[in-house]
């Protein structure tokens, strides 16, 4: 990944030449002109990261980049060099085998990457040369080969279309690969070429390859006869990406533009940043304070040696080597100093990274299990994009959520429109004629009607201005418009109108593909109202009416919707050769660019449809007259054509063309909420979370959404920043932004009451709810004030405000600010854990910035999703994915790792006190075989198995009961506190364990035959107590026995016990010494041995015991008592007492 | 994982980390439903113990119930153990050995003797172990641990002519190898002792020493073996070896018996067996009991006969020479019964407490927690 980027980075001097040139079929044009065949890479793909050559060295070289690969790395060197206490092996093996498994497992993923890269590269396809068609493999097509593409298939390239097997030149794809759309979109050859390609002699100019899929500029000269070079406009409609698939048309041809590694979907691909959990910096903060007792444990241990050397001077029955004499004494120095480190190097657990890294894998397999992600709709059950913040998700503590999509279904309906002031709903079908029934209106209006000509007007306008496609091949079209025909026939016979049901069976067939889901609705809603989208045809709109006539129309240009202006435009020339634009778009965006008059008679219906929770569009049209037409065609056409600038110079000409438009009407669409989109809302609140909205839409349908999924409640006080706030007063905005900010700040945080404790605290105090509304022009102000010191004070106040807001409204934002809101409440004070939920494409700035980034599979394509660390089908899996799952993985993780320090710090303890006993020698306590094992076999699987199975509050309970999660809040379970009494707890425990051994020593002869025990028997003893102590421990942390905790626990212990059997049982011929031969069988035999034991395991324990007996009495029982006798009213009513009652039952069950 | 959305008919690409998620992810695409087994929906049937102090509070009653008892048994054993030390290091003026402490020369090619004094104030019944003891000597001290060779004292031939690095600086003399090499061997303890009665009539009776059976079964048996074949002269077997640089006599001449000769030795797989701490003791003797109607040891004067070879002046250490009866836990130690006890006291005070704030305080809980 790295390696790209640099190399997107070096090839800097490469992509200052703006444009490549591309000569079609590799034939020089013009003729006279020298063929310089330009040097563009192959279509070879390369996705793999190794080959068979450097996967070792490279594969090692990343690993040890790892900075605790590297540490055992540099500890199992020192070993190998110095004379150190224990054999490479011990420290070596656990390297091994790590470095192996991880190998093995990229090795494999990569084997898996090659096999793919290959069946890419070795894919067949037709090429045309010279007029023959040759079959090559995909990765040998070069740039400016002319490709032929079949139906079905995908395309091996970028190409630029030239010929399609259908007659109006157009060809359709599925771009699901790419951008997950499943719709077929069409694409268009370029026009007037010859139809024999083999004499077709032209160039193409286009820019620099760019992973921008929707961004496509370049221009096609095209020579015939030497004549001037015509020069035809290339843009994205023309451009088919590979990894697309060739609908509905039988073949193409298209000429390759970009190839290979060029293409825009290997641009695309690119591997997220890391995100790194909460956990893992707490395991980085916990392994310095090892790393520190480790260092200080070696260093005392090395002064102390030398201090009792001076007293013990060298004895006769111990001396020297030759070697060790020789060596200066400090260097002696400097390698007992390492030999101590590695002695107790064991403290710091190679294993824990394993384990952790197998937990996080394993773990996230549970999210996908999980059926209650499975959404039958679109076939799909959650996905994990990355494993490494499972924890993160029972941490969050803000949540940034997108509205449209998210919050909302994204399911548009039509539900009212306004034609000149006058209010149309939509009745039930029957009640007039038309379909309309005007229900409210102007006050003096009451029961007219808008005149009938500027009805059909607006239907028309409904009809036509819009990117909508007819989903279905040119056959059943073509059945549909006879079927049509029928009706009409019927209609005319009968001389009625058209009633509804008739219209029905074309409607249910008929489906619309859009970039927009409410520009579905409004065409439908034209529909409902008597004018039917008929489809586009080679340029032509045809609209079948309410008299059942067909009208064409055709569409010279369409001025496409974009966020900045916020509206969208077509220009159609009807049958009688009138030229008319129709507009609609956002009501700010419409209302500057129409004739003044209309606009309040409209205003009202829209900013109350606003306020009902509806999306509201308004429409205006505009005459043009023939000369008019020609210079917007003309402008249109020449913006198009241009390499650089072209969005800017497009959207000059548009916003020229889009003035003095005439107000028609408005259009009310429904955003249906989604499921269960409140109950979730009121859990993650109830949780301690604090939800913001993040919305692109305007205040007041964004507000209301929030009204309606409880973020905001009736005595919710509302905090406004936006621009009409500003303009308020009469003075200038950065002098009332600042009133308004200090203003704000009073009110909710300097008088509100202070908070204690937290989160926990403040939810049971009735005092008021803020509810704070920003907009992105407020936003951009607080966040970029003209002087420094005032724009950080108010980003300071800003952030005060909202922390003490119950929720926050951020509106009409665009991508990028949604991105910086998240980044300013991620740096905050106390770097609060953040959550972004969405979408769409316009939420993945958010989603990538967010600590965890949730994609929604929503409508609104595959962005999000591909973004995103976990993706999830709706909303509302939002609530068991973090209440449950995320709060299980954090309880999971914390206790695993505190655990796996504990117990290496009771393992290395006794080796350490064990020096003060054997002249500071670095005589190991314990032998190499247990030294090595105990990580990886005696005490591994437990642990694991609890940090994946472990639920000490069961799910059910967890989803009932949000406050819960507050319990585990802010790195509750790995707090210093907590980390302090299990560090505490494996002291104790290894004081226990060696002091309880040596008192026992202190008369060797242990066996009833008088013979004495010697240190391996000590060592031996002490290891079984810590191997079963440490278990007995996890046993005693494990609310949740499964046969998988049984069997591991047990087995685990037993395993012990049978591989200390063998390997005492057997002289091993490639050890050097047989230090452990027999002696677990004789501790066995040993009474004493058994006692000191089971005494040694038990006194441990004891504290543990105690302190569940100190803590109050809870329980099961306790629990279903009061849930039983819980008040069946609604849940959210009842969700307040039963906070108080419950939380104090379950917390006690959390610890 | 770009290649992964070639092999997706679905179209979907999986987008994975570098991480370990790959697997994660595409595995859920392809099997489009979540199965609905118990595990993968973390629905296991499970146990689900709940601490409480009703659960727990018999727990410490049984604990100290069954500790105390245990305790006073071990401590009563350990009481009735009989052990009885002498010291004969020879380091203060009146002590019997001073002369032959100070005197020690490892030249020196006389053996001096010195005898010590003790009184039994009680008859010793059953058998009598004989231990000898040292103090202030680090047999664990790494360097020293690891200098022997233990495939050379398993009968290997090789290393035999060949002996370990790790016995270094005791690995050959001159040319010849060592044997048995190594520190641990070469520092063999090399006192002998013996037990002298003074009958009351006058008389002193040798008590007699029973030299087997002092070592592990499986080290005399498996673990140590003389070099060469069953039955060989070992005198044969250990030619063009040398004997360590501290020893008077080669290995092949440590007892007549061919049976405990030579590395099969038992005082010397004793020796071998390092202690674990700087003060230990090492079976050296044990007296066995040889009628039902005299106990082994009666009460009485007795002399320690001592042959001074092994000098522990020089790290300051002592030596004893313990006599000590043998109960099934071993030998004397009043540790365990007291921590048995001591624990089991613990234990069931703990539990009374407990219930007694149990009972009185566990009512009034469920009101105080809301307000917590």
């Amino acid at each position: 990944m790295l390696r790209r980027r640099l190399n997107r980075l070096f090839g800097g001097d490469e992509g200052r030449v703006h444009s490549r040139t591309i000569y079609v079929g590799h034939k020089s044009c013009p003729p006279n002109e020298a063929y310089i065949p330009p040097k563009f890479c192959d279509n070879r793909i390369v996705s793999s990261k190794y080959t068979v050559w450097n996967f070792l060295p490279k594969n090692l070289f990343e690993q040890f980049r790892r900075i605790a690969n590297f540490y055992f790395l540099i500890i199992f060197l020192v070993q190998v060099i110095v004379d150190t206490p224990t054999s490479p092996v011990t420290s070596g093996l656990p390297l091994f085998f790590v470095i192996t498994v991880t190998a093995v497992k990229q090795g494999y993923e990569d084997w898996l990457r090659h096999k793919a890269d290959r069946e890419v590269n070795e894919y067949r396809v037709s090429v045309l040369e010279d007029g023959r068609r040759i079959r090559k493999m995909s990765a040998k097509i070069k740039v400016g080969d002319i490709v032929e593409v079949e139906e079905d298939e995908t395309f091996p390239c970028d190409l630029i279309l030239l010929q399609s097997s259908r007659d109006d030149g157009t060809c359709f794809v599925t771009t699901a690969s790419l951008d997950g759309e499943s719709n077929h979109k069409t694409h268009y050859t370029v026009a007037d070429l010859e139809s024999d390609l083999q004499y077709l002699s032209a160039t193409i100019e286009c820019e620099q390859p760019q992973p921008d899929l929707y961004k496509f500029v370049g221009r096609m000269h095209i020579y015939r006869n030497s004549q001037e070079p015509d020069v035809r406009s290339l843009g994205p409609e023309n451009l088919l990406l590979k990894g697309a698939n060739l609908k509905n048309t039988q073949k193409i041809c298209g000429v390759a533009v970009y190839t290979g590694m060029e293409t825009k979907m290997a641009l695309n691909y690119q591997g997220k940043s890391q995100k790194r959990s909460a956990v893992e910096k707490s395991i980085n903060a916990f392994l310095l304070v090892y790393l520190f007792i480790l260092v200080s444990k070696a260093l005392v241990c090395t002064t102390l040696k030398y201090v009792w050397q001076s007293k013990h001077d060298e004895t006769w029955y111990n001396e020297k080597t030759q070697k060790e004499k020789e060596t200066n004494q400090y260097l002696k120095m400097f390698t007992d100093f390492l030999s101590f480190m590695v002695l107790f190097n064991f403290i710091i657990p190679v294993s824990m990274y394993v384990t952790v890294e197998m937990q996080k894998f394993l773990g996230s397999f549970f999210i996908t299990w999980d059926k209650d992600f499975f959404d039958p709709e679109i076939q799909e059950g959650a996905l994990v994009n990355t494993s490494d913040l499972n924890e993160e998700l029972g941490q969050v503590e803000y949540i940034f959520t997108d509205k449209t999509g998210t919050l909302t279904q994204n399911n548009m309906e039509f539900i009212e429109c306004c034609i000149d002031g006058f209010q149309y709903k939509h009745g039930d079908g029957s009640s007039e004629l038309d379909g309309f029934c005007v229900t409210d209106g102007p006050v003096n209006k009451i029961q007219q009607k808008a005149g009938r000509e500027r009805e059909e007007l607006f239907l028309r306008a409904l009809c036509l201005c819009h990117t909508v496609q007819v989903k279905e091949s040119t056959k059943q079209r073509q059945d549909q418009i006879d079927q049509i025909d029928q009706i009409d026939q019927i209609d005319q016979v009968d001389g009625l109108g058209l009633d509804h049901e008739f219209l029905d069976p074309p409607q249910k067939e008929m489906g619309f593909i859009a970039s927009s889901p409410d520009e579905i609705a409004l065409v439908k809603g034209a529909m409902r109202y008597g004018f039917t989208f008929l489809g586009l045809e080679s340029k032509n709109m045809k609209i079948l009416n309410r008299n059942k006539d067909v009208e064409t129309y055709e569409l010279l240009h369409v001025l496409n919707f974009d966020p900045v202006r916020r509206r969208m435009s077509v220009m159609v020339k009807s049958k009688t050769g009138d030229i008319l634009l129709f507009c609609k778009g956002a009501d700010s965006s419409i209302f500057p660019q129409v004739r003044q008059e209309e606009v309040e008679r409209i205003r009202m219906h829209v900013e109350r449809n606003a306020t009902e929770g509806y999306r509201t569009l308004c429409v205006a049209y505009k005459h043009l007259s023939a000369q008019e037409y020609a210079r917007a065609d003309a402008d249109l056409r020449e913006a198009r054509l241009t390499l650089q600038d072209r969005e800017e110079k497009l959207m000059a000409v548009y916003n020229r063309v889009e003035t003095d438009m005439i107000l028609i009407g408005a259009t009310a669409v429904e955003d249906q909420l989604q499921d269960e989109a409140a109950q979730t809302m009121e859990a993650l609140q109830g949780a301690g979370m604090k939800i913001w909205v993040l919305t692109g839409d305007k205040m007041e349908t964004a507000k209301s959404t929030c009204y309606a999924c409880g973020l905001f409640k009736k005595n919710t006080e509302l905090l406004e920043l936006t621009l009409r706030t500003l303009e308020d007063g009469g003075r200038s905005r950065e002098e009332r932004l600042h009133d308004l900010l200090l203003e704000y700040h009073k009110k909710a945080v300097q008088d509100a009451p202070p908070v204690k404790l937290g989160i926990t605290r403040s939810w049971s105090v009735a005092g008021q709810d803020y509810g704070f509304i920003i907009d992105g022009a407020s936003l951009s102000m607080v966040l970029s004030s003209s002087s420094e010191p005032n724009s950080r004070r108010y980003k300071n106040l800003f952030l005060q405000i909202c922390q003490n807001c119950t929720s926050v409204l951020c509106c009409r934002m665009a991508p990028l600010q949604k991105a910086q809101i998240v980044k300013l409440v991620k740096n905050s004070k106390g770097n609060p854990i953040t959550l972004s939920i969405g979408d769409g494409a316009n939420d993945v700035s958010m989603i990538l910035e967010a600590h965890v980034g949730i994609g929604i599979k929503g409508k609104e394509g595959r962005q999000a999703v591909k973004n995103s660390d976990y993706a999830i089908p709706k909303l509302k899996h939002l609530k068991k994915l973090l209440l449950a799952h995320g709060h299980l993985y954090y309880v999971r993780i914390a206790h695993l790792v505190q655990y796996f320090f504990y117990k290496n710090l009771c393992f290395i303890l006794p080796q350490f006190l064990y020096q003060f006993f054997c002249g500071y020698s670095q005589q190991p306590l314990y032998d190499a075989a247990y030294l090595t094992m105990y990580n990886i076999c005696f005490t591994s699987m437990p642990i694991l198995a609890y940090s994946l199975l472990e639920q000490h509050i069961c799910i059910e309970v967890l989803l009932e009961h949000s406050t819960l999660y507050r319990d585990i809040a802010k790195n509750a379970m790995l707090r210093w506190k907590l980390f302090l009494y299990w560090t505490a707890l494996g002291i104790f425990h290894g004081l226990v364990f060696f002091f309880g051994v040596r008192f026992l020593f202190s008369n060797p002869a242990l066996q009833d035959n008088g013979q004495v025990f010697g240190n391996w028997s000590y060592g031996t003893i002490v290891f079984t107590v810590l191997v079963f102590t440490v278990t007995l421990k996890l046993a005693l942390d494990t609310r949740h026995w499964t046969w998988i905790n049984h069997f591991v626990i047990w087995g685990s212990l037993a395993f012990y016990v049978f591989f200390s059997f063998f390997w005492g049982g057997i002289i091993w011929p490639f050890l050097k010494h047989q230090r452990l031969y027999f002696v677990f069988a004789n501790m066995l035999s040993s009474v004493s041995a058994w006692l000191v034991i089971i005494l040694l395991i038990l006194l441990s324990l004891l504290p543990e015991i105690l302190l569940v007996v100190l803590r109050k009495p809870r329980g099961p029982h306790a629990r279903q008592k009061k849930s039983s006798a819980g008040d069946p009213q609604s849940p959210q009513s009842s969700a307040r007492p039963l906070l108080t009652r419950t939380f104090s039952d379950e917390s006690n069950t959390v610890i | 994982m770009m290649a992964s959305s070639y092999k997706d008919e679905d179209g979907h690409i999986t987008v994975s980390g570098s991480g370990a998620a790959a697997g994660g992810g595409g595995g859920s695409l392809r099997n489009k439903k979540p199965e609905n087994t118990a595990f993968k929906q973390q629905r296991l049937p499970a146990w689900q113990p709940i601490l409480t102090a009703g659960t727990v509070l018999p727990a410490f009653f049984i604990i100290g119930l069954m500790f105390i008892p245990i305790g006073i048994g071990l401590y009563v054993t350990s009481n009735n153990i009989k052990e009885f030390e002498v010291d004969y290091t020879g380091a203060e003026m009146s002590s019997p050995c001073f002369t032959c402490s100070q005197n020690f020369s490892w030249n020196s090619t006389k053996p001096c003797t010195c005898s010590v004094p003790f009184h039994l104030d009680q008859p010793y019944e059953s058998n009598v172990f004989m231990y000898y003891g040292l103090s202030n000597f680090y047999q664990n001290h790494r360097r020293y641990v690891k200098s022997r060779d233990d495939s050379q004292l398993n009968g290997n031939e090789e290393s035999l002519r060949k002996p370990s690095k790790e016995c270094e600086p005791y690995a050959k003399q001159g040319n010849k190898p060592i044997a048995p090499c190594g520190a641990i061997a070469n520092s063999m303890f090399n006192d002998s002792l013996e037990l002298i009665y003074n009958d009351p009539n006058g008389s002193k009776v040798q008590i007699p020493l029973t030299a087997t059976g002092i070592a592990w079964w499986t080290d005399k048996h498996v673990k140590f073996r003389n070099p060469g074949a069953e039955n060989t002269n070992l005198t044969v077997a250990f030619q063009g070896t040398t004997r360590p640089v501290n020893w008077r006599r080669p290995v092949f001449q440590l007892d007549s018996d061919p049976d405990n000769n030579g590395f099969i030795n038992e005082d010397f797989i004793v020796w071998m067996r390092t202690a674990a701490l700087p003060t230990f003791r090492k079976l050296y003797r044990i007296i066995q009991r040889r009628s039902n109607v005299h106990p082994t040891l009666p009460c009485g004067n007795y002399t320690l006969e001592v042959v001074y070879n092994y000098p522990v002046r020089s790290f300051e250490g002592r030596k004893r020479m313990i006599l000590s009866t043998i109960s099934w836990m071993g030998g004397k130690n009043p540790f365990l019964g007291i921590a048995y006890i001591s624990v089991g006291s613990v234990c069931f005070l703990l539990g009374v407490l407990l219930l007694i704030i149990h009972h009185k305080f566990g009512n009034r809980n469920n009101p105080a927690e809301i307000s917590h």
